[in-house]
């Protein structure tokens, strides 16, 4: 089983995240990045996958230099081999374009030998959309099942992926056959910490950089002069003013009453 | 005036809020269309006319239902090449945004997803969204500027305004292609309806975290006292103690109702991501500490088990 994961260096959510006022794209540069920790459900789940059976984990990113990061930590996970897509054009490109130069590098990984499954983790933790998985399918011509909270693989010639979506009117089974791409949520498995073996055998693991040129992209069909959606400005939300905080001393609940009456709640 | 195609949610005909609030959306932009895929048409049009359709694509091919959205976005890809719509609004569910984004790439059109609010852009042409990003601290204004805007819009983004519209429906002759059944439902087990109001569509909110030890009937009673839907932290999904399609954050449902209210819960950026732009909000939590007091309105430092019931007491006995 050959899997490609794709996997997104983030600004760190626990740091204070902001614009770059020149162009109104992410502020990369000045906040520490890591892994998208959403995608370590992903990491994890095609390591399970070929540890069940056989096959080779080829983890996948698209972004700064900063972002081999990313790489390496699923590397020190377990993944076999590492892509890396950095090219300056590509700063500032929307989902589409990131569709795009993820699907001709996946095109790129399969022609040596079939890739039959791509793994993404549910949305990134910084531009939170979802839609690059179904996109990336869209242009590999794959089907997609999208936010699975369990996972079966039947990887014989033919075979299948099943997955359980929790949906808010009811639980679905929803089967794709091979080749197929599959986002999954943080309900599915709890992620490894990279052991310290895991660590030194990172740093012996081939990781290939390429640019847009090796995918044969045109460097016009990314970044932000090529996004079809711009965004025009963007304010902080004023923090909330902090309101009444009163101490239970036998009539909090009463209180609380009180202050959602006056506000008409009840 | 240009057509707007709204992306009907329902289940068997019964149409969910969030499509009023689409319609109610899309007259703004257009003349709104809806797009029915489905059984349960003669159910829907009621509502559908109500909130302004003037017309209904609609497919009934079990083919359609039983493989997920690649149809519904072949559809829909049909659809703005013979009506050259002014946008597409879809709702902003996991299903919803898969379907834009594979209707984006299939119509080089541009997608804005979570999008909180959508108004015609000043110029005349196109749209203009509102989003909330980076867990709710900042709010986006963006355009599309290729194609058909396709818009992902979230529930609770507009007030459904009734406004009779025809409802005049059309079937349209659609084949799915062969690639888009790649995918396709084995199993729907719905899922049990517990009375109470959809998390992302109630206009009041109670959660409950860590804090109530697995013990969410205090939490419960005191929702039901204001009619509220019930929703809970990752910590208490984690345990087992409530299902996932109840969690709030970044990782489940994120709601933006008039009224939250996080009981045993202490403010995580990924839980706050969820629920940060509720009109009004309110914590009880037992430690003066916790950091979801710095968003609250109203909170009280006290144990859940006893300040919800007498609050519960005092609003029942307020309501007789
Ligand atoms: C990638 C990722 C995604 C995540 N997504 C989400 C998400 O979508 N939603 C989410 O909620 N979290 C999410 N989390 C987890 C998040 O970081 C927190 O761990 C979680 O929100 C904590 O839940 P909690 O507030 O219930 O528990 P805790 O942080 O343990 O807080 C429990 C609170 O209850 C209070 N308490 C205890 N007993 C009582 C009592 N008797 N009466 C009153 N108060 C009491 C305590 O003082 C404490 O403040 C995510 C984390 C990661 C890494």
């Amino acid at each position: 089983m050959n899997i490609v994961v794709c996997v997104k260096y983030v600004p760190d959510a626990q740091a204070e995240r902001t614009f770059n006022a020149s162009d109104n794209t992410t502020d990369r540069e000045n906040v520490d990045g890591l892994l998208s920790e959403l995608d370590e459900y992903a990491v994890e789940e095609a390591l399970k996958i070929v540890e069940a059976g056989e096959g080779e984990v080829t983890v996948l990113t698209v972004g700064p230099d900063a972002a081999a990061d990313a790489v390496k930590k699923a590397l020190q996970m377990g993944a076999h081999k590492g892509v890396h897509v950095g090219d300056d054009a590509i700063h500032g490109s929307d989902a589409i374009a990131t569709s795009l130069v993820l699907a001709e590098a996946i095109k790129k990984i399969g022609a040596d030998s079939a890739v039959d499954l791509v793994v993404t983790g549910m949305a990134s933790t910084d531009g939170t959309m979802g839609v690059v998985p179904a996109m990336v399918a869209e242009r590999l011509g794959l089907p997609a099942v999208t936010f699975a909270s369990e996972l079966a693989v039947d990887g014989s010639t033919g075979g299948s992926v099943t997955i359980r979506r929790d949906g808010d009117a009811s639980t679905q089974t929803i089967t794709a056959t091979l080749p197929a791409l599959v986002s999954v949520t943080d309900q599915i498995n709890e992620p490894r910490y990279p052991s310290f073996k895991g660590i030194m055998a990172a740093k012996k693991k081939p990781v290939e950089r390429w640019t847009l040129a090796d995918l044969g992209i045109d460097a016009a069909q990314v970044g932000l002069d090529a996004a079809w959606t711009k965004v025009d400005s963007f304010t902080a939300r004023p923090p909330r003013a902090q309101g009444e905080i009163v101490a239970d001393e036998g009539d909090g609940g009463r209180r609380l009453a009180a202050f959602l009456t006056e506000r008409k709640f009840v | 005036m240009a057509e707007v195609l709204v992306l009907v949610d329902h289940v068997e005909g019964k149409v969910r809020k969030t499509t009023s609030e689409l319609l109610t959306i899309a007259r703004r932009l257009g003349e709104p269309s809806a797009v029915f895929v489905g059984t349960g048409f003669d159910a829907a049009k009621e509502t559908l006319a109500r909130f302004g359709a003037e017309k209904v694509y609609r497919v009934e091919s079990p083919e359609v239902l039983g493989h997920l959205v690649v149809p519904q976005a072949e559809l829909l890809a049909q659809l703005v090449s013979s009506t050259s719509p002014a946008a597409v609004l879809v709702p902003s569910s996991p299903e919803g945004k898969e379907i834009g984004a594979r209707l984006a790439v299939k119509t080089e059109s541009g997608l804005i997803t979570d999008a909180v609010d959508v108004q015609a852009a000043g110029d005349g042409s196109g749209v203009t969204t509102t989003q909330s990003v980076f867990a709710g601290s900042y709010t986006v204004s963006a355009t599309v500027t290729k194609g058909t805007p396709i818009v992902a819009v979230k529930p609770n983004s507009a007030t459904p305004e009734e406004s009779a519209g025809a409802a005049a429906d059309e079937v349209v002759d659609f084949t799915p292609s062969d690639a888009a059944k790649g995918a396709r439902i084995t199993e729907s087990k719905p899922k049990q309806a517990t009375g109470r109001p959809e998390l992302t569509e109630a206009a009041i909110v109670v959660s409950g975290g860590r804090g109530t030890g697995g013990d969410f009937s205090k939490v419960e009673d005191f929702a039901d006292s204001l009619g509220a839907a019930v929703g809970a932290s990752r910590a208490a999904v984690d345990a087992g103690w409530y299902p996932h399609t109840s969690q709030v954050g970044q990782t489940g449902k994120q709601v933006s109702p008039q009224l939250y209210v996080a009981c045993g819960i202490s403010g995580a950026i990924q839980h706050r991501a969820g629920m940060q732009t509720s009109k009004t909000i309110v914590a009880v939590n037992k430690d003066n500490e916790a950091p979801i007091f710095e968003l609250v309105d109203f909170g009280v430092v006290g144990d859940l088990f006893t300040v919800l019931p007498q609050a519960t007491e005092a609003i029942t006995a307020a309501k007789d």
